[in-house]
C-alpha cells in the first residue's frame, strides 16, 4: 500500500512558510523591522526576543493607536506565530495564532490565521483539529493562500484515510501554479487509496510527464514514474513497468531505486541481458545505498543466469569485500556513537554552516558513517529530536556567554559606585542649599505672575507704586492719623492739603498705571525666560543626579536573579540534552545495527553464491576442456 | 534462489514514500515528551534574554544618553551594499561589512540596528559612508554629514541607503 507522501508534504510546508510579513508595505515600526532582519537570516531566537517584547509593550500602552507598531500589529502577531513555528515552538505558535483568530479582525485576517492554525495542527499530526481550524474559514480568503488552503485540506483528507474527499479537492488544484506537480502526484496517490487502480495509473502517468525544470517538480515527476512502474510490476506487467522506470532521471534522488526496479522488471521476464545494464550502473554507485548493495548481489546473480559464472564469481567476490568493509565501517560507527562522538560532531559549529552538514559529518575524523542514517535523519521524529538537540546546544552556548557577562556587569556597577558615592554627599548638600533658594525665587515668580494676571482683570494702580510713592503714601497715612488725633485749629487747612497731596499721588498712579503695567509685564516676561532656563537646568541637574544613582543602584538584585535563572536553565538544558542525546544515539545505533544485520546477511549470501559460482565455473571449464 | 525470491519485497520497500520509520516506532513518545520540554525551556530562555537585554540597556545605554542607529534599504533597491561606516562627532562609531545573508535580509525589508552608543544631550554630527556596487558593476562610494539633536529620551536614527542620486543624495537620515 502506498502511504501519504511525507516528502512532498514537507516540501510544501517549507514553501508555505517562506513569505515574509511586512515586506510589501512601508515599514513604520523600527523594532518590527529589526525582528524581520533577524528572521530573514534564520535567527529566529533573536527575532522572537525582539518582536515578543515589542508586541507585549504595544499591548501595555494606554493609547496603542499612537504606537508605530499599530500600523503592523496584525502582521506582527502573525510573524510572532510564524517565528515560533520556525523555531519549533508549536505550543506558543498555536496560542499566538489562536489569539489572532479570536480577536476582532476582518475576514481575510481571520481566515489567514485559521489556515496557519490548521497547518500547525497538521504538522503536529492532529488532523481533527486541523480540519476544525479549516472549518472556521468563511467569507473572503486572501488570494495568495487559496491554493495553500485547498492543498492542505487534501493532505489532511489523505492522512485521515478519506481519499474520495481528497480526490475532489485535488482535482480542482490540477491547474494551480504553485501545486501543479504535488497535486498531480497526490491525486494519483489518492486514487490508489480509493482503490481506483486504473484512474491512479492514468493520473500518475500524467504526473510522470510533467514539463518542468523546477528541481522539486522534477523529483515529483521521477517519483510518479517510479510508483507507476512499481504498480505495474506488482500487477505482473513487467514489460509495461520498464518504460516508466526508465523515465526516472539517472541523476535524480529516485535513480537508484528505479535502476534496481528496472533490473528486476527485466529479470522477471528472464531477460537477464537487459537486467545487467541497470544493475551494472547501480553496483558501481555508493556502497552505502540500499539499492546499490542489493544490485551488488543481483548483478552476479544475473551473470549466473546467463551462465557467465566466472564473471559472476568476480562480482560476488567484490560484493563480499565491499560488504565486509561496510560491516567494519558500521562496527566503528556504532562504537563511535557509543563513545559520544556522534553528538560531539553534531554540535560542531563549522560543519553546520554547510547545508549538507549531516552528510559532511562523515568527513570528520572518528565520526559515524552518516550515509547509513540518511533515511533515519529524514524521519520526522528523528529530525525533531535532532533539531531540538541542536537548539538546546545553541541555547546552552548563549546562556554560558551571558553567564560570563554577569561579572562584568557587577564590576561596572562597582566602579560607578566607587566613583559616585564619595562625590554625591557634597554635591547633594550644595544642591539642597541652592534648591531652597531656587524654590523661594520660583514662589516669588509665581506671585508676580499672579499679580500681573489679577491686575489685568482688576486694575489696582497702588500695586504698581514705586518705593518712593509707597513711602510717600505711608507718610501721608501717618500724617492723616496724627491730624485726626491732634485737634489743631489748622485741621481743616491741613486736611485739605493732605487731600491734595493724596490726590496728586492717586493721579500719578492712575495716569501712569497702563504704562507701568506694560513695563511690569515686559520685565516679567524677561523673568519668565530666565525662570524657564533655570527650570531647564534644574531638571537637567535632577536627571543627571538620578542617572548617577541609577548607574549603579538597583542592579544587584536583578543581576543575581538572572544569574540564578541562567544557572537553572543551564542545568535544565544539560539534563534535557543528555536525555535527548541518549535517545538520538539509541535510535541511530538501532538503525546502524539493523543495516549491519542486513549487510551480514548479504555477506553470507555472497559467500555462499561465490562458492557456488566457482563450482559452476570450474564445471563449465571442465566441460569445455572435455575428458 | 533465495536472493531472487526476497528481492521484490526489498524492491517494494524501497519504493514506498518516505515515512517516519524507526524513530517513531522505537521512541516516538519519548521524542514528543522531550519536544514539549524543549519548547518550555526555549520559552524560559527567551524570557531570560528579554530581561537581560532590558538590564543591559539600562546599564550600558541609559535613555538620557542612548543613541541607536538603524539601516534600511528602500524597496526594490538593486545596488549591492558592501560596507557602511559611521562617525559621530568625528570619532568612529562603527564599521560594518555585509554578508550575503545580511544584505538579503535588508533587501527583504529588514532593518539593521548597526550601532547603539551614548552621546550627551545637545547637537551632534553624524557622518555616514557607504560602499557598494551598482547594478551595472560600477563601484559606489557615498558619504554624507548630518546633524542631529540628542534630547532627554533615547534617540533612534534611521538611515536609508540607496544607490541612486548624485553625491550624498542616496543617504537619508531621519528620526524614528
Amino acid at each position: 500500500m502506498i502511504r501519504v507522501p511525507f516528502t512532498s508534504i514537507g516540501l510544501l510546508l517549507f514553501a508555505l512558510l517562506a513569505p515574509s510579513p511586512g515586506q510589501s508595505e512601508e515599514l513604520k515600526d523600527l523594532y518590527f523591522g529589526e525582528a524581520l532582519y533577524n528572521a530573514h537570516q534564520g535567527q529566529y531566537f533573536e527575532a522572537l526576543e525582539r518582536l515578543d517584547s515589542e508586541v507585549r509593550q504595544y499591548s501595555d500602552v494606554d493609547e496603542p493607536e499612537l504606537d508605530t507598531l499599530h500600523f503592523h500589529i496584525n502582521d506582527a502577531e502573525f510573524a510572532l506565530g510564524d517565528f515560533e513555528l520556525r523555531y519549533r515552538m508549536h505550543h506558543r505558535a498555536g496560542r499566538a495564532i489562536t489569539a489572532v483568530l479570536e480577536g476582532a479582525v476582518d475576514a481575510t485576517v481571520r481566515n489567514d490565521a485559521a489556515y496557519r492554525l490548521a497547518r500547525i495542527h497538521f504538522q503536529k499530526n492532529q488532523m481533527d483539529e486541523a480540519l476544525q481550524a479549516l472549518g472556521r474559514i468563511e467569507g473572503e480568503i486572501p488570494a495568495r493562500i487559496r491554493d495553500d488552503i485547498e492543498f492542505l485540506r487534501a493532505n489532511i483528507y489523505l492522512a485521515e484515510q478519506r481519499p474520495a474527499d481528497s480526490i475532489e479537492v485535488l482535482k480542482r488544484l490540477q491547474n494551480s501554479d504553485n501545486y501543479r506537480g504535488f497535486a498531480a502526484y497526490n491525486l494519483g496517490i489518492a486514487y490508489l487509496r480509493a482503490g481506483e487502480q486504473q484512474a491512479a495509473r492514468e493520473q500518475l502517468e500524467r504526473a510522470g510527464q510533467l514539463k518542468t525544470d523546477d528541481p522539486a517538480e522534477l523529483a515529483i515527476r521521477d517519483k510518479s514514474n517510479l510508483v507507476l512502474g512499481t504498480l505495474l510490476y506488482e500487477a505482473g506487467n513487467f514489460s509495461d513497468a520498464r518504460p516508466y522506470l526508465n523515465r526516472v532521471r539517472l541523476d535524480g534522488p529516485f535513480s537508484n531505486q528505479a535502476l534496481l526496479s528496472a533490473g528486476w522488471a527485466a529479470a522477471s521476464v528472464d531477460n537477464y541481458e537487459r537486467a545487467v545494464v541497470p544493475w551494472s550502473i547501480l553496483a558501481e554507485r555508493n556502497t552505502t545505498d540500499y539499492a546499490a548493495q542489493e544490485a551488488m548481489l543481483a548483478l552476479p546473480y544475473a551473470y549466473g543466469k546467463l551462465n557467465v559464472h566466472g564473471r559472476a564469481a568476480v562480482h560476488y567476490g567484490q560484493a563480499l569485500d565491499a560488504f565486509g568493509a561496510e560491516v567494519e565501517k558500521l562496527n566503528a560507527s556504532v562504537d563511535g556513537i557509543r563513545d559520544g562522538r556522534f553528538l560531539e560532531a553534531l554540535v560542531r559549529e563549522e560543519i553546520r554552516k554547510d547545508k549538507d552538514w549531516v552528510i559532511r559529518l562523515r568527513s570528520l575524523p572518528e565520526s559515524p558513517e552518516t550515509y547509513y542514517l540518511m533515511e533515519l535523519l529524514a524521519s520526522h521524529d528523528f529530525q525533531t529530536g535532532l533539531q531540538n538537540y541542536l537548539d538546546l546546544a545553541d541555547l546552552r552556548g548563549k546562556l554560558v556567554a551571558w553567564q560570563t557577562g554577569f561579572d562584568s556587569f557587577e564590576d561596572m556597577v562597582d566602579v560607578r559606585q566607587t566613583h559616585y558615592e564619595p562625590l554625591l554627599p557634597d554635591v547633594d548638600s550644595k544642591f539642597r542649599e541652592l534648591d531652597s533658594r531656587m524654590r523661594l525665587r520660583i514662589e516669588q515668580h509665581k506671585t508676580l505672575v499672579k499679580r500681573r494676571d489679577d491686575l489685568l482683570t482688576m486694575p489696582r494702580p497702588e500695586f504698581l507704586a514705586t518705593p518712593e510713592e509707597q513711602a510717600l503714601s505711608l507718610r501721608l497715612e501717618q500724617i492723616e492719623t496724627q491730624l485726626k488725633s491732634a485737634h489743631s485749629p489748622f485741621d481743616a487747612s491741613l486736611q485739605e492739603r493732605m487731600r491734595r497731596l493724596r490726590g496728586l499721588l492717586i493721579w500719578t498712579l492712575e495716569t501712569e498705571f497702563h504704562a507701568r503695567l506694560t513695563e511690569f509685564d515686559k520685565h516679567l516676561r524677561a523673568l519668565d525666560v530666565a525662570m524657564a532656563e533655570l527650570d531647564g537646568r534644574y531638571k537637567a541637574y535632577v536627571r543627571s543626579r538620578q542617572a548617577a544613582t541609577h548607574s549603579y543602584a538597583g542592579y544587584r538584585k536583578p543581576v543575581n536573579r538572572l544569574r540564578v535563572r541562567v544557572a537553572g536553565a543551564i542545568e535544565d538544558i544539560d539534563r534535557l540534552m543528555a536525555r535527548q542525546g541518549r535517545l538520538l544515539e539509541t535510535v541511530a545505533i538501532d538503525e546502524l545495527v539493523a543495516r549491519r544485520g542486513r549487510l551480514q546477511e548479504y555477506r553470507d549470501k555472497a559467500r555462499f553464491a561465490l562458492a557456488d559460482s566457482y563450482d559452476r565455473a570450474t564445471q563449465a571449464q571442465a566441460r569445455v576442456e572435455g575428458p | 534462489m533465495s536472493i531472487l525470491t526476497r528481492a521484490p519485497l526489498l524492491f517494494l520497500l524501497a519504493c514506498l514514500p518516505l515515512t517516519p520509520g524507526h524513530a517513531q516506532d522505537l521512541s516516538g513518545d519519548d521524542m514528543r515528551s522531550l519536544d514539549g520540554q524543549v519548547q518550555e525551556i526555549k520559552s524560559d530562555v527567551l524570557s531570560i534574554a528579554s530581561e537581560l537585554n532590558n538590564l543591559e540597556e539600562r546599564l550600558l545605554y541609559p535613555s538620557n544618553t542612548q543613541v541607536a542607529v538603524f539601516i534600511e534599504l528602500p524597496q526594490d533597491e538593486s545596488m549591492r551594499l558592501d560596507a557602511v561606516k559611521l562617525e559621530i562627532d568625528g570619532a568612529m562609531a562603527t564599521h560594518h561589512i555585509y554578508s550575503f545573508k545580511e544584505l538579503e535580509a535588508l533587501q527583504k525589508g529588514g532593518v539593521q540596528r548597526i550601532y547603539t552608543g551614548n552621546v550627551p544631550t545637545g547637537d551632534h554630527q553624524l557622518t555616514v559612508t557607504m560602499l557598494g556596487k551598482l547594478k551595472n558593476g560600477d563601484d559606489l562610494i557615498k558619504s554624507g554629514n548630518f546633524s542631529f539633536t540628542k534630547d532627554v529620551g533615547p534617540k533612534a536614527l534611521g538611515i536609508t541607503l540607496s544607490g541612486s542620486g548624485p553625491g550624498d543624495a542616496g543617504i537619508k537620515v531621519g528620526d524614528w
